[in-house]
């Protein structure tokens, strides 16, 4: 059963790391990605990052994806943790984890996991700049071509 | 009978530009798709005309699942919009 949350609260990821694995003993890796607030946006400086969410709909949201992925590489469990709210350059905003039995699963449920939360999660970032102008993020063409490389061609 | 309300959702630059988050709207007989709603919500106000003028760009969710222009809209739905996501 995934963990699903999102909260303005920071996260733990010892904390989160201890609860996925806690009194198991047939996971054989644990993957793990944290997105955090980078200091620039195509160059500039920004004070800080504001995140907006459907809320309803984005819990829904990373639990189909959570679903899919423990479907698809057969996890021992995984947690999925978003933030928003207003956000400082360096403070952590997302947060995958993703348990199986060996390391290649983890690693690529991992990757799948942010890839497709990237693209399918209503989540809406928005910048904050240095001269106090602001700008909602565009979405990213590469995230998309992120997303495509795992849907199954079948 | 009084017929159901349709509850609209905004989120990001779509609710700034229409200037609110949420609106419940009765739309006329015959407007029964996403795209026909979109249509005649543009002509409620210049904001909402600004909003929707984006067209390819918004995104929409009924009952809180991805919807296309020809999904279909009946009373008492959530209809949101908004623009392609950016989270991670």
């Amino acid at each position: 059963m995934a963990t699903v949350r999102v909260q303005t609260a920071d996260f733990d990821l010892g904390a989160e790391f201890a609860a996925l694995t806690a009194g198991r003993t047939d996971i054989g890796g644990v993957g793990s990605f944290i997105g955090t607030v980078r200091d620039t946006a195509a160059g500039r400086p920004i004070t800080a990052m504001t995140l907006e969410h459907y809320p309803g709909m984005t819990e829904r949201a990373l639990a189909a994806i959570a679903a899919e992925a423990e479907q698809r590489w057969n996890l021992l469990g995984c947690a999925l943790i978003h933030r928003v709210g207003r956000l400082a350059p360096g403070e952590a905003i997302v947060l995958v984890l993703a348990a199986a039995p060996h390391r290649e699963a983890a690693l690529q449920a991992t990757s799948f996991l942010i890839d497709w939360l990237k693209t399918r999660a209503p989540f809406w970032k928005k910048e904050c700049f240095a001269d106090g102008s602001e700008a909602w993020v565009a979405a990213s063409d590469a995230d998309d071509a992120a997303t495509a490389r795992w849907i199954k061609q079948d | 009978m009084a017929v159901a309300p349709v509850r609209i959702l905004y989120f990001a630059w779509l609710r700034e530009r229409v200037g609110t988050a949420e609106e419940s709207v009765q739309p006329p007989e015959g407007v029964t798709t996403v795209g026909a709603l979109v249509a005649w919500l543009s002509a409620r106000s210049p904001g909402h005309a600004a909003a929707f003028a984006a067209g390819r760009t918004v995104r929409c969710a009924v009952n809180q699942d991805f919807a296309d222009p020809a999904a279909a809209v009946r009373p008492g739905d959530e209809v949101a919009f908004f623009p392609p996501v950016t989270g991670g």
